[in-house]
């Protein structure tokens, strides 16, 4: 078992409305990263992968808030600070975001060693200019970016470059987790491909010791990630390695998201795809009983009242259903 | 869980939008960029067509020229056999009863002063139904909402924007079904809405071309995508077909050099992804 660099328990976060309504968006998710491992966070819109993301930074900004839960990078807990010292201290150095539209985030009318400067003396006030143009030119070069985008403005560069620089600046203090929020979801395919070989290049050079990738493209997380969990409405609804989640789907929303997978292999064609009907529940007043249970086809009585808690079984897996795990393989072999 | 929905075999049915030398220019001298540059298609009544290529491709120009949304620099585009002539304002609108859309952000598809009862009154309107009794025409609007899985009642007096992203994209396409179209272009309808609604949008669409026999062209960046859903694939590159065929044989069995680059950046789950085949390096400007 290797050191475990990201542990997060029972952490939950709600988002206040204006009426003064709570919006539980993360309700308690706990799950741990160990060192060069990555996790993949998959489920629909809506049910809270980014707010995940957005708490395990700190950002608690109104209209989130943080409720409890422990947020442990490398044996410090970063849960319940300031967000001011959050950005001081954490973001950049222990924690690295990249949103989807991380190219927009780039100010046009700035260099990008403008950012560069910026991230780096965030965190060393006293850097020197030349020394941190010499940092960003050798790592730019590890991550195979010409130097030259170090001297152009955002709107000279292509979508998959900017994403890329994106990257490479946000982890130029070598964090030690980074959190990628669908970074390739707006690009084409191909430079979805280089900005995951980057990624890559990223954890083998050691230069983030762990990452968590949040997508809906289920061939994508396979692809890249270790692990996988899908979350549904706040909450973890199961947890196991890339492998077992695609091939071997336990949980019953699992298993729908598993069922809508496209890639352009033989057999793709002529199938149906197997949509999950209906939307994800208000999470204003979440279900007293299994969150999933309304749009869920193999739901009895008892789901809806019983509250449902994580279900360990296998190597390390676990996962939230009352149905038993050899029941649900039956049903699903006989579909 | 892989239940075979039946594929009919429209590609030897009559033809319904053909093109021959296809060009669009932009620019003159020597900043010119040849956008679409000569191509031939002929797309079948009921047959599902798809057009892939990459950003820059050529795609989106292509599909403005079908829709008449601007007129090629050479080459002709023929409507059910006769030249396409949109010339004025009402051959155009002749000509868009006949062909719509569907495009890629369903947020900005829909005027937002405008109720969700007047897109879809507007589209029986036009369909001939402005003297319908008021009940039957709320009778066809909850149809096709139905066909969409959406329920009127909900959605009556709400404004689209109070829809979500896959909701919005599914509204389309009650439209496209009150509309009843020979022609529907859809432009990316999937690429900003998430895995599963992506399953229910194609599902539906396949629905609507089996109900009403009507031509479906898509156009997509995803091969995954394509090779799932259409009966014919063209594949774009720099504004020429590189490669055109049945999906079965184009996306098994790729004999352009660009077809395979596609089908090799798309990650699979059966076989191993290959990371190596893209240059970090090479110069994407």
């Amino acid at each position: 078992m290797g050191n475990v660099i990201l542990e997060v328990r029972d952490l939950k976060t709600k988002y206040v409305t204006r009426f003064h309504e709570d919006v539980f968006a993360v309700d308690g998710v706990s799950f741990k990263i160990e060192e060069g491992k990555s996790l993949g966070v998959a489920g629909e819109s809506g049910c809270g992968k980014s707010t995940l993301a957005l708490s395990l930074m700190g950002y608690y900004f109104p209209p989130l808030h943080y409720i409890s839960g422990d947020i442990i990078i490398d044996g410090k807990n970063i849960s319940g600070l300031d967000p001011d010292a959050v950005r001081k201290t954490v973001l950049g150095k222990e924690i690295a975001y990249i949103p989807q539209a991380a190219m927009n985030a780039l100010n046009p009318t700035q260099k990008i060693i403008r950012f560069v400067e910026d991230v780096i003396r965030a965190h060393e006030p006293k850097a020197d200019k030349k020394e941190i143009r010499s940092r960003a030119e050798a790592r730019f070069a590890e991550l195979g970016l010409p130097r030259e985008v170090l001297d152009k403005h955002a709107v000279e560069l292509s979508g998959g470059m900017k994403q890329r620089t994106v990257i490479a600046v946000s982890t130029i203090l070598s964090p030690k987790v980074l959190i990628a929020d669908e970074p390739s979801s707006a690009l084409d395919v191909t430079s979805q491909k280089m900005v995951i070989k980057m990624m890559r290049e990223l954890m083998e050079k050691g230069y983030i010791k762990s990452m968590l990738f949040i997508t809906h493209e289920l061939p994508l997380l396979y692809d890249v990630t270790d692990d996988i969990m899908v979350m549904y409405a706040g909450q973890i609804v199961e947890k196991g390695t890339a492998k077992e989640m695609v091939f071997d789907p336990i949980h019953p929303y699992s298993h729908g998201l598993m069922g809508s997978i496209l890639v352009p292999e033989e057999g793709t064609r002529g199938t149906t795809l197997t949509a999950i009907p209906g939307t994800p529940p208000n999470l204003k007043k979440p279900p007293q009983g299994c969150r999933f249970a309304e749009r869920c086809r193999y739901a009895k009585d008892e789901c809806r009242y019983h509250a449902i808690v994580e279900r360990p079984f296998g190597e390390g897996r676990s996962y939230r259903c009352l149905i038993g795990v050899d029941q649900l393989r039956e049903v699903y072999e006989h579909e | 869980m892989s239940e075979t929905r039946e594929r009919k075999d429209f590609s030897n049915g009559p033809l319904c939008l053909s093109g021959r030398g296809v060009t669009k220019v932009f620019g003159i001298g020597d900043r010119k960029t040849v956008a679409v540059d000569h191509v031939d298609f002929d797309f079948h009544e009921g047959e599902f067509v798809s057009i892939v290529g990459e950003s820059g491709s050529g795609k989106t120009t292509l599909s403005k020229l079908l829709l008449g949304l601007m007129n090629p620099t050479e080459g002709e585009i023929l409507f059910e056999g006769k030249p396409r002539d949109i010339s004025s304002g009402s051959k155009k609108r002749e000509y868009w009863k006949g062909i719509q859309a569907i495009f890629q952000d369903p947020f900005s598809s829909y005027n937002v002063f405008h109720k969700i009862d007047s897109v879809l009154l507007d589209c029986i309107n036009m369909r001939g139904g402005r003297n319908l009794s008021k009940e039957k025409k709320i009778e066809l609007m909850t149809e096709a909402c139905s066909f969409v899985n959406l329920k009127f009642a909900e959605l009556t007096n709400k404004y689209p924007f109070e829809l979500s992203g896959g909701q919005m994209q599914r509204l389309m396409i009650a439209r496209i079904f009150l509309l009843k179209p020979r022609i529907l272009l859809a432009d990316e309808p999937t690429s900003m809405v998430d895995a599963c609604s992506r399953a229910t949008i194609l599902d539906m669409l396949l629905d609507l071309r089996d109900e009403t026999g009507m031509t479906i062209i898509f156009i997509t960046h995803d091969i995954g995508l394509a090779y799932y859903i259409s009966d014919t694939v063209y594949i774009m590159e720099h504004g020429r077909f590189v490669e055109s065929g049945k999906a079965d044989e184009v996306i098994l069995n790729p004999q352009a050099a660009y077809t395979k680059r596609l089908i090799s950046d798309v990650p699979k789950i059966h076989e191993e992804w290959d990371l190596s085949t893209v240059d970090l390096l090479s110069k994407e400007e």
